[in-house]
C-alpha cells in the first residue's frame, strides 16, 4: 500500500524540505523496486531494507481502561533514505522519524522524533528485534523459536504522555497482495507489505499525569518501497478493522482525479489473508469535523458486498489530528451495522 | 515663467554663498550626528543578533565538559536514548582556502527551532545539508572565497557573523579534524518528566542554564538610549543652524517674493517653488549628512565596541556596512529638519498680501509677546520635568526629564539674558558702554537660537562631566577597597586549584578562594560566590548598607551579602530574606557596591557554597602576601609551582584593567559631547556671520559719531564673549540638574547603581574658557571684517537708507 509511501515522502519532504524528495513523480534513482514473485524471508525482512527508499514499522492499538473507556495508541517508526545503502556515522543516508500518539474520547496527544541511523540514535536491529528512535522502542520479547514480532514491548513518550505496552500475537503474519507483493495502482506501483493484526495488548499509559492500566488489540503494518504515487492522487483513507467475531479487514481507497483506487485484505478468523478484488471496497464519508482548519470526514460508511459488510465508522475522538511536520488524521474508531467492532482510521490530504 | 521665477529665487543663494554653506552645513551636521549614532546603534544590535551566543544556541540550556573543549559524541547518543532532547554542536576554528573560519557544526534533525540564527532545514536544502559532500552555509565574506573552491555546495547566509560557517556536524568534524567529538549539547526547552538526571547519565558534563532571552538587549538598551539621546540633542542643535539660515533667507528675499507676486506668480506656485528649493536642500544636505554620519559612526564604533565588550561582555560590532535604511532615514530626517525649520517662513509667505511692504522686518523680531510665550513654555517644561522626576519610572522617564529640563532652560534663556543685560546696561557709565549693552540687548534675541544651542551643549557637557567625575572618584576609591589582595591567580583545573591552595596557604598571610557558580537570582542570570570570611573582607569589602556584625552572620549564621544591582532590582534591604534557589533562601546581611558588573551577585560562606555547588570549579584564588613578600610569592607561583605567567595577576594590573574599562565606558559619551559642542559653535558662527552683514546699518551711525572701526570690532568680540559667559553661567545650574538626573535616575536604571554627586568647579572654569574660545572663534571673522571695513561701505548706509 504505497499510499503510505506517498505519505512518508510528503512527511519528510515537508519536515525536511529535502531536495531528494522534491521530485515525487520521478522514478526512484538508484533505489531498488519491488518485484512480484519474491519470497519474503523472516526474520530478516523485519529489519530495514536500506536499498529501498521508504519503510515503516507502524503499530496502532485499540485499548480500553479498567472502566471500559476506549483509547487509541500509535507507535510509528518511518525510515527514509537520502541514498540507497549505508554510510558510517553522521554521513549515513538513512534517516528515521518517529511518531507516537495517545487518543481518548477527550484528549489527543502526540510527539515526533527525528534522527540519523548511522549514529545509533535510531535504527532497527533484526536479532534480537529492536526498532528504536531515542528512548522510544519496539522490542521483541519472543523466544528464539517464535517469530520475533509475535511478542513485543513498546514504549514512547512525549512531554505530556507516555505508554508502555506489551503485545502478544498467537497467529502468523498476514502477507498482503501476492505473497506480500502488494500492487497499488492501475499504473503498476507496488510495495512489499505484511501485517501482524492479531495482537492482544496489556500495559500502562500516562496521560496528563494520570497513570492507567489498559488492555486491548493492536495491528502492526510493515511496508517498504521506493516508488511514489501518481501526481493526480490527492490523498487516501485507510482502515484497519477488528470485527467482534474475530475477522479483520484492511482496506484503503486512494482519492484521485478519476474514480479512485481501492483495495484491501480480508483476514479470516483462522488467520488467512484473502486479497479483495480491485475496487470492491467502497467508502463513503457521512459527516465532517472541522479540525485544525481542515474539513475532515470522521464518520464513514464502509461497504464490501462480497463479504456482506455494510458498517458505519465513528471516530472515538474526531480531533485525533497529528500536527506533525506533515499533518494527517490518525485515530481509533468504532463501527456498527452488519458487523460491529473497532479499528483505526488514517486520512491524509484533506485541506 | 516658473523657470524664471525659480532662477530668481535661487539667485539669492548665488549672491550669498555663505548663507547657503551654513544652511547645508547645519543640515548635514544635524543629519550626520543623528544618523551616525543610529548607525552605531543598529550595527551594535545587528551584531548581538548574530553574535556567537545566538548562532550557537546559548539561549538554550546546554551541557558542556567543564574543563575540556569537547567530548565524545557517544554521550549525545546516550542522552538521546535516555529520552533527553539534546542536540550536538561542534564549534572550532580552521583554515579553508586560506581563510580563517569559525565552523559551527549542527544536527538539523535534533536541533530545537530557533537555536541557531540560520535554519539548516530551510526550503529545499536539508537533503543537501545531510548528504555528502554536503552543504556549507557561510557568511557573505567567506561564501565568496569558498564558492567553487571546495567540493561542498556553498550558500550565503546574511545572518551569520563574519568569518563563520554553519554545516552538518559530521562535515564539521571532518573539516575540524575532530572526528567523533562535540563541543556541547543544546538542551531543548521541553523535556518530559521522569528522566534520569543528567548528572547520573553524564557525570563528566555540566549543565549550564541559558542566558535570559534578551539579556544582552536589556543590558545594553540603556547604553543605546544614552547614545540616542545625545544624537538627538546634536540633531536639535544642528536644526537651530538651519532654522536661522532659512529664516534669514526668507526675510532677505521678501522683496523678491513681492516682485514675483506682482509679476503674476501665484501664491501657490511661489510656495511650490520654495518647497521645491527646500526639498533640493534637504536632498543635498541629507546626502552629505549620511556620508558624514558614516564617518561619525566609523569614528565612534571602536569606542562603542570597546565599551560593550568591557562593560557587558557583548561582542560589539567591528565594522560598518552602509545600509540602504540609513540613506532613507537620513534623507527623511533631513527633510523633516528642513520642514520644521522653514514651516514658519512658508506659512508667512502664504499669507503675505501682494503689496506688503518689502522692507525686511527685523529678523526673528523679539517682541515682548514672543518672549512671554517662550517663558511660558519654559515654565511648562520645567514643571513637567519636576513632575516626571517625582512620578516617572524607568530609563525613558529619566531621559524625558533631561529633555524637558534642557528645553525649559533653553527657552528661558532669552528672558534671563535680557534681564541680565538690562541690569548691566543700568550700570553703564559712558555712552559707548551704554550703547554696547543696549546693542547687545538688541542683538541677543537675534542670536537667541544659536545661544540656546550653545546652552544645551554646554549644559550637557556640565552634566556628563559631573557624572563621569563623580563616577571616577567613587570607582577609584571602590577599586582600592575591593582589591586588597596582592595576587590573583587562576588555576587550570579544580585539581590544580586544590594543589595551589595547599602550596600557597603556608606562604601567605591570607589565601582567599574566589569560587563562583552561575545561578538565577531574582529570575535573572547572576552569580553566587563563596568567600572565606577573613580580615581582608571584614576590613575592606565595600558594604553600602549592613546589619550589625554582618560578616559574623555570613560566617556563622548562613546569611548572605548581595550586590547593589540585585538589591535595587528586587528592592531588598539588609534583614530581608532572599531566595537563592529552589529550597534555599537566606537572610541578607548586607549590600555591597559592585560597579562595572551588569549582573546580580550574592556572596555566601565558602563551606555553604561547597555544599550547594559541589561541582563548581575551584579555580580562582586571591592571596594576601606577607609584608614585602608579594613579588617573591608571585615568582614562586611561576617558578616553583609552575603556573603560566598569565595566570598570575597582581593587584596593580587588575586595577589598571578595571580603570581602562571604566574610561572606555564614557569615552563615547565624551566624544559625542565634544561633537555637540562643535555643532553649537558652528551655530553661533553661522548666526554671527549672517548678522554681521545686516549690522552695518546699525554700526554706521556709531561709527559716524566717532567710534573707530577697530574699537567696534573689538566690541563685537567682547559682546560675543560676554554672551558666551552669561550662557555658561546659565549652563552650570542646568548641567547640575542634568547630572542629578543622570546619577540618581538614569544610572540606577541603566546599571543598577547610584552614585554620590561630586562637584568639580575647576571643570566649569575650563568649560567657561572653552565656550569663550568657541564664541571668540566664531566671532573672529565677522569682527575682523568689521574692523577692516571700508568707510565707503558704511557711508553707503546713509545714501541708500530707505
Amino acid at each position: 500500500m504505497s499510499v503510505r509511501a506517498l505519505f512518508l515522502c510528503l512527511c519528510l519532504a515537508a519536515s525536511a524540505h529535502a531536495q531528494g524528495f522534491a521530485g515525487l513523480g520521478m522514478p526512484a534513482k538508484g533505489f531498488a523496486s519491488p518485484r512480484p514473485g519474491v519470497e519474503l524471508n523472516f526474520p530478516d525482512d523485519h529489519g530495514a531494507h536500506r536499498e529501498y527508499r521508504i519503510e515503516w514499522w507502524y503499530l496502532t492499538a485499540n485499548l480500553e481502561d479498567s472502566q471500559g473507556r476506549p483509547l487509541g495508541a500509535q507507535w510509528t517508526l518511518f525510515r527514509t533514505a537520502l541514498a540507497p545503502g549505508e554510510g558510517g556515522g553522521w554521513s549515513d543516508p538513512q534517516l528515521y522519524m518517529g511518531h507516537a500518539a495517545l487518543t481518548s474520547s477527550t484528549d489527543h496527544v502526540f510527539a515526533e522524533r527525528l534522527g540519523r541511523g548511522g549514529t545509533g540514535q535510531a535504527g532497527v536491529w533484526v536479532s534480537p528485534f529492536h526498532a528504536f528512535i531515542d528512548d522510544w522502542s519496539m522490542k521483541s520479547l519472543a523466544t528464539s523459536d517464535a517469530d520475533p514480532l509475535s511478542h513485543l514491548e513498546l514504549f514512547a513518550a512525549g512531554s505530556d504522555f507516555s505508554y508502555r505496552l506489551t503485545a502478544r500475537a498467537g497467529r502468523p503474519l498476514i502477507l498482503h497482495g501476492d505473497r506480500g507483493y502488494s500492487l497499488k495502482s492501475a499504473s503498476g506501483q507496488a510495495s512489499y507489505y505484511y501485517s501482524q493484526p492479531f495482537y492482544e495488548v496489556t500495559g500502562e499509559i500516562e496521560l496528563k499525569g494520570q497513570r492507567t492500566r489498559v488492555s486491548g488489540q493492536a495491528w502492526l503494518d510493515r511496508e517498504w518501497s521506493s516508488q511514489p504515487l501518481a501526481a493526480d492522487q490527492t490523498g487516501w483513507d485507510w482502515f484497519s478493522l477488528h470485527f467482534d467475531n474475530g475477522e479483520k479487514l484492511m482496506g484503503f481507497s486512494v482519492r484521485d482525479s478519476a474514480k479512485g483506487f481501492s483495495s484491501g485484505t480480508w483476514i479470516s478468523r483462522d488467520g488467512r489473508g484473502i486479497p479483495l478484488s480491485r475496487n470492491s471496497l467502497k467508502a463513503f464519508p457521512l459527516a465532517y469535523t472541522r479540525v485544525e482548519g481542515r474539513r475532515i470526514p470522521t464518520r464513514w460508511r464502509i461497504v464490501l458486498e462480497e463479504r456482506g459488510v455494510d458498517v458505519t465508522l465513528r471516530a472515538i475522538n474526531p480531533n485525533a489530528f497529528m500536527k506533525t511536520s506533515a499533518p494527517y488524521w490518525e485515530g481509533p474508531v468504532t463501527f456498527s451495522g452488519t458487523h460491529s467492532g473497532r479499528g483505526y482510521l488514517e486520512m491524509t490530504g484533506y485541506e | 515663467m516658473l523657470t524664471v521665477a525659480l532662477k530668481a529665487l535661487l539667485s539669492h543663494w548665488v549672491r550669498s554663498p555663505f548663507q547657503l554653506a551654513m544652511m547645508l552645513i547645519g543640515l548635514s551636521a544635524a543629519t550626520a550626528l543623528w544618523s551616525g549614532v543610529q548607525a552605531v546603534n543598529s550595527e551594535a544590535r545587528a551584531s548581538y543578533d548574530s553574535a556567537a551566543s545566538r548562532v550557537s544556541g546559548e539561549r538554550f540550556a546546554r551541557v558542556e565538559a567543564p574543563e575540556a573543549p569537547d567530548f565524545d559524541e557517544e554521550i549525545f547518543i546516550r542522552l538521546r536514548r535516555a529520552g533527553w532532547l539534546v542536540s550536538p554542536v561542534l564549534e572550532g576554528r580552521t583554515v579553508l582556502q586560506g581563510e580563517a573560519v569559525r565552523v559551527l557544526g549542527v544536527d538539523p534533525l535534533t536541533l530545537p527551532s530557533g537555536a541557531v540564527s540560520v535554519d539548516p532545514a530551510a526550503s529545499g536544502r536539508l537533503g543537501l545539508f545531510l548528504s555528502r559532500p554536503g552543504l556549507i552555509l557561510a557568511s557573505p565574506d567567506i561564501a565568496e572565497k569558498l564558492s567553487g573552491a571546495i567540493p561542498q555546495a556553498i550558500e550565503t547566509a546574511e545572518d551569520l557573523p563574519e568569518g563563520t560557517v554553519v554545516t552538518d556536524i559530521g562535515l564539521a568534524q571532518t573539516l575540524l579534524d575532530r572526528s567523533g567529538r562535540v563541543s556541547r549539547l543544546i538542551v531543548g526547552s521541553q523535556q518530559r518528566s521522569g528522566l534520569e538526571p543528567l548528572q547520573v547519565l553524564a557525570p563528566e558534563l555540566a549543565l549550564r542554564q541559558p542566558e535570559a532571552e534578551n539579556d544582552l538587549a536589556r543590558l545594553t538598551d540603556s547604553f543605546h538610549l544614552n547614545l540616542t539621546a545625545f544624537g538627538f540633542l546634536a540633531f536639535v542643535v544642528g536644526l537651530f543652524i538651519v532654522y536661522s539660515a532659512v529664516g534669514l533667507a526668507f526675510e532677505q528675499r521678501r522683496p523678491t517674493f513681492r516682485t514675483l507676486r506682482a509679476l503674476g506668480v501665484s501664491t501657490s506656485s511661489l510656495s511650490g517653488l520654495l518647497m521645491f528649493e527646500l526639498g533640493l536642500f534637504a536632498l543635498v544636505g541629507g546626502a552629505f549628512g549620511v556620508v558624514l554620519g558614516y564617518g561619525v559612526a566609523g569614528l565612534l564604533l571602536p569606542g562603542v565596541s570597546a565599551t560593550l565588550e568591557g562593560l557587558y561582555g557583548a561582542e560589539g560590532p567591528q565594522s560598518l556596512t552602509l545600509r540602504p535604511s540609513w540613506w532613507i532615514s537620513g534623507m527623511a530626517l533631513s527633510a523633516l529638519g528642513v520642514a520644521a525649520a522653514s514651516a514658519q517662513g512658508v506659512w508667512t509667505l502664504w499669507r503675505m498680501p501682494v503689496l506688503a511692504s518689502a522692507k525686511p522686518r527685523e529678523w526673528a523680531r523679539a517682541s515682548r509677546l514672543v518672549r512671554l510665550w517662550q517663558a511660558g513654555f519654559a515654565c511648562v517644561f520645567c514643571i513637567s520635568a519636576m513632575i516626571l522626576l517625582q512620578v516617572g519610572h524607568g530609563l525613558l522617564a529619566g531621559f524625558a526629564v533631561m529633555g524637558a529640563l534642557l528645553l525649559g532652560a533653553a527657552l528661558a534663556l532669552p528672558l534671563a539674558l535680557s534681564a541680565a543685560l538690562e541690569g548691566l546696561r543700568r550700570l553703564a557709565r559712558t555712552p559707548l558702554t551704554e550703547w554696547f549693552f543696549a546693542d547687545t540687548l538688541l542683538q541677543a534675541p537675534r542670536l537667541s537660537f544659536a545661544l540656546m544651542a550653545l546652552l544645551m551643549a554646554l549644559s550637557a557637557n556640565v552634566g556628563v562631566g559631573v557624572m563621569v567625575s563623580s563616577f571616577r572618584l567613587t570607582f577609584n576609591a571602590w577599586l582600592d577597597q575591593r582589591f586588597v589582595a596582592d595576587v590573583y591567580v587562576s588555576a587550570r583545573s579544580s585539581e590544580e586549584g586544590d594543589r595551589l591552595f595547599a602550596f600557597a596557604a603556608p606562604r601567605v598571610q591570607e589565601a582567599l578562594p574566589i569560587w563562583g557558580a552561575d545561578a538565577r537570582l531574582g529570575d535573572l542570570p547572576g552569580e553566587i560566590f563563596g568567600v572565606a570570611v577573613s580580615a581582608s573582607y571584614r576590613e575592606h569589602w565595600p558594604l553600602l548598607e549592613a546589619v550589625p556584625d554582618a560578616w559574623d552572620r555570613v560566617e556563622t549564621a548562613g546569611e548572605i551579602l548581595i550586590n547593589e544591582q540585585l538589591a535595587r532590582r528586587g528592592d531588598i534591604s539588609p534583614g530581608d530574606t532572599f531566595v537563592l534557589g529552589p529550597g534555599w533562601s537566606a537572610r541578607v546581611a548586607g549590600v555591597y557596591s559592585d560597579y562595572g558588573n551588569p549582573e546580580g551577585q550574592a556572596l555566601v560562606e565558602i563551606s555553604e557554597f561547597r555544599r550547594r555547588f559541589p561541582d563548581a570549579p575551584r579555580l580562582r584564588y586571591a592571596f594576601r602576601a606577607r609584608d614585602g613578600e608579594a613579588d617573591a610569592f608571585m615568582s614562586s607561583l611561576v617558578s616553583e609551582f609552575g603556573l603560566p605567567k598569565e595566570a598570575v595577576i597582581d593587584q596593580a594590573q587588575i586595577k589598571a584593567v578595571s580603570r581602562r574599562i571604566f574610561e572606555q565606558t564614557f569615552a563615547v559619551t565624551a566624544a559625542l559631547n565634544a561633537l555637540t559642542l562643535s555643532v553649537a559653535g558652528l551655530a553661533l558662527f553661522a548666526s554671527l556671520m549672517t548678522l554681521s552683514s545686516m549690522r552695518v546699518s546699525q554700526l554706521a551711525p556709531v561709527w559716524s559719531m566717532g567710534a573707530r572701526l577697530p574699537v567696534l570690532g573689538a566690541l563685537e568680540l567682547l559682546r560675543t564673549a560676554a554672551l558666551a559667559l552669561l550662557v555658561t553661567l546659565a549652563a552650570i545650574p542646568t548641567g547640575l540638574g542634568l547630572a542629578h538626573v543622570l546619577l540618581s535616575v538614569v544610572n540606577v536604571e541603566a546599571f543598577g547603581w547610584r552614585l554620590p554627586m561630586h562637584v568639580f568647579p575647576w571643570d566649569w572654569l575650563q568649560l567657561g574658557i572653552l565656550s569663550l574660545i568657541v564664541a571668540l572663534l566664531s566671532t573672529l571673522i565677522p569682527a575682523q571684517r568689521l574692523a577692516f571695513m571700508s568707510p565707503s561701505v558704511l557711508l553707503k548706509v546713509f545714501t541708500s537708507e530707505r
